[in-house]
């Protein structure tokens, strides 16, 4: 089994009409034995960029951390946020720069860019990046998640219809795979702000 | 280093509170060419003289002014080796920021980086102070073209137009009448030519002087011999 599978997970991005909405379970497992069903693997690094990780979960908690730290730095220097452009860049930098020894967390990056459009992108465990402009998904559900992206997923939905189509692809795949599931969470990014609501699947 | 007699710093306060090192450092800035530049509403321009003890010198083989990275260049007043060692940091910092970040390094980024350096070389210890001052030139993150100088001290600043170097009261006397708020870069290169015509000895042209300009395309350039010559020629 490979370390990425250890923990479970179960993410997805999504692009609506000038809002993204970023989406995951909650599970924490060690493989098959369930430890914790209120585990973050999306963060917030500002106001319109959001990043989910799906992986090993020390290695995603302490991305979280480098990723605020460097983040921080950036903001205080430079007196600007960053664009998800150069986030990208900048975490890829970060995976890469452990080539021989990677964190184990598969990344996908969702925002809205300086000029409020719809931005996502996704990379491996070494930082080789791969933008899309419909839908990105990763972690333990990832082929059941392609499959109801395939199936559900439209372009230029408004933000409603975003948020119950990213819901709806996400409890279905979490359903059908035992290592992610026990609800989920979604942050609806909008130009007028972030909604996050938490969504309540099978608890089995 | 580190163990030599002079490993502590030679940059010492005297008992009146100065660093003499930094105020000689600052006379070989102003005994060096005139460099001087302005920032227009849609660009910046940077210029100097290249003009040498002797005319055997092929000044064709001279550079002072220098392109950092696609969108910001800078010139010196000063000690020219000095000058190089700074652009070739500017250069790789330059490189590192793009190799990070996928975005050219904003032209504050750049001034704060290479006034850090200067800066360091005012307290380390067998080094003594960089010779040189700079200006700048680039757009800045949000497209506003910029000019900085930057000063041995590792002190820099934000100008509209200024000059250093010898005669660079009278320059800036004469850029201050010059200036306005809404001037246009092809305004902006013959003000600055004929400001530097101002203190210059004998006839100005296409290969004794040296112009860098940024427009707001965000590309700087090192004017050739003969654009220079023609802006020359126009302000005849």
């Amino acid at each position: 089994m490979s370390i990425l599978e250890y923990n479970g997970a179960a993410i997805i991005a999504m692009t609506g009409s000038n809002c993204v909405a970023i989406a995951s379970d909650n599970r924490l497992g060690i493989q098959y034995q369930t430890v914790a069903m209120d585990f973050r693997k999306i963060f917030r690094m500002n106001d319109s960029l959001y990043v989910g990780l799906a992986g090993l979960a020390t290695d995603v908690q302490t991305l979280d951390q480098l990723l605020r730290f460097r983040m921080g730095l950036y903001e205080l220097r430079e007196e600007r946020e960053m664009s998800p452009e150069v986030f990208t860049n900048m975490l890829s930098n970060l995976l890469y720069e452990k080539r021989f020894g990677p964190y184990f967390a598969e990344p996908i990056i969702a925002g809205l860019d300086e000029k409020n459009m719809p931005y996502l992108a996704t990379m491996d465990l070494i930082g080789a990046i791969s933008k899309t402009k419909d839908f990105v998904v990763a972690g333990t559900a990832e082929g059941n998640m392609y499959g109801m992206c395939e199936t559900l997923w439209k372009p230029d939905m408004e933000k409603e219809e975003l948020f119950e189509t990213i819901s709806q692809a996400l409890l279905a795949s979490v359903d059908r795979d035992a290592l992610s599931g026990w609800g989920g969470v979604v942050h609806l990014i909008t130009p007028e702000g972030v909604t996050t609501r938490h969504l309540k699947g099978r608890q089995d | 280093m580190g163990d030599s007699a002079y490993s502590f710093s030679l940059t010492t306060f005297s008992r009146t509170g100065k660093l003499l090192q930094i105020e000689y450092a600052l006379n070989a800035v102003s005994n060096g060419r005139t460099a001087l530049g302005i920032a227009a509403k849609d660009g910046v321009v940077i210029c100097t003289d290249k003009k040498f003890g002797s005319s055997l010198v092929d000044s064709g083989e001279v550079r002072k002014v220098e392109r950092v990275h696609e969108g910001a260049g800078m010139v010196y007043a000063g000690v020219g080796p000095d000058y190089r060692v700074l652009v070739r940091k500017a250069r790789k910092s330059a490189q590192s920021y793009h190799l990070e970040y996928k975005e050219p390094k904003p032209i504050t980024q750049l001034v704060k980086s290479t006034a850090s350096v200067m800066q360091e070389y005012t307290q380390s210890g067998g080094v003594r102070p960089f010779g040189v001052s700079l200006l700048v030139a680039g757009l800045d993150a949000d497209n506003t073209p910029r000019l900085y100088q930057v000063d041995p001290s590792g002190a820099y600043f934000g100008w509209k137009a200024t000059a250093i170097g010898k005669n660079y009261v009278n320059a800036k006397n004469f850029l201050e009448k010059r200036y306005q708020d809404d001037m246009e870069l092809e305004d902006a290169i013959h003000t600055a030519l004929l400001t530097l015509r101002e203190g210059f000895e004998g006839e100005m042209n296409g290969g004794n002087i040296e112009v860098g300009v940024v427009g707001l395309d965000g590309k700087f350039r090192v004017l050739t011999e003969s654009e220079v010559q023609d802006y020359l020629d126009e302000a005849n």
